[in-house]
């Protein structure tokens, strides 16, 4: 499957792209993250939530294929 | 009262005094109003390590943040007897000592304006997916965290 992924604040410093398309075999998050934590060995230090079609999800989410973020801390107000 | 369709939240650069002003001006037709309460989020000159905050630079995951604005205030409406509700926050690079968070509630009594102003406030540190780089004075910088 592929899948659109965004970056956001400090996780762009890791992956030095705000986006990018990544092809995910398997159906859950957790795929998806071991695939970007192999593409980028600085991630795992990050702390960050991911949402799904702008929902945040965890690990154990089925992935349908709509828009993934990775949303590092919130820093609002 | 509340629209359906989110609005865009976000402005970009410093929210400026005139804007606030001007915000209350507004608001003398609606004469049902007995209180209004406003919150100012400003930058903060943190100094870290011995290096001043200068700036933030804001960045969000937009379309999302204004999902979740909307989220709020719909909730802030449902729980509190509100005549309206303003909500914008700054985008970009905003110095320290301005204004880069707005929230103006309004209600016939004062009661309900503390109460809603602390409950939007609170979810809007919470939930909405905004970022920012603290830039110190020499350009360095490092990621502001909310508590």
């Amino acid at each position: 499957m592929h899948i659109t992924v965004k970056y956001f604040g400090q996780i762009v410093e890791v992956t030095n792209t705000q986006e990018e398309t990544i092809e995910v075999v398997g159906s859950h998050i957790s795929d998806l993250v071991g695939v970007l934590n192999s593409k980028y060995d600085q991630l795992e230090k990050k702390d960050f939530q991911i949402a799904q079609n702008q929902e945040l999800v965890s690990l154990e989410t089925e992935l349908i294929g709509l828009e993934i973020a990775l949303l590092p801390p919130f820093a609002g107000g | 009262m509340s629209d359906k369709k989110p609005k865009n939240v976000f402005r970009e650069g410093a929210i400026s005094s005139d804007f606030i002003g001007n915000s209350i001006y507004k608001h003398q037709t609606k004469t049902s109003i007995g209180a209004h309460n406003i919150f100012l989020g400003q930058v903060r000159a943190d100094e870290i390590d011995g290096k001043t905050v200068a700036a933030i630079e804001y960045t969000a995951y937009e379309d999302m943040a204004n999902q979740k604005f909307h989220d709020i205030r719909e909730a802030a409406f449902e729980k509190f007897e509100l005549t309206c509700m303003h909500i914008y926050h700054s985008l970009g690079t905003v110095k320290a000592g301005e204004i880069c968070l707005f929230v103006f509630v309004s209600s016939p009594r004062r009661k309900v304006v503390f109460e809603a102003l602390e409950y939007i406030v609170e979810a809007i540190k919470a939930d909405v997916p905004v970022f920012g780089k603290e830039i110190f004075e020499d350009t360095s910088h490092q990621w502001k965290v909310n508590n």
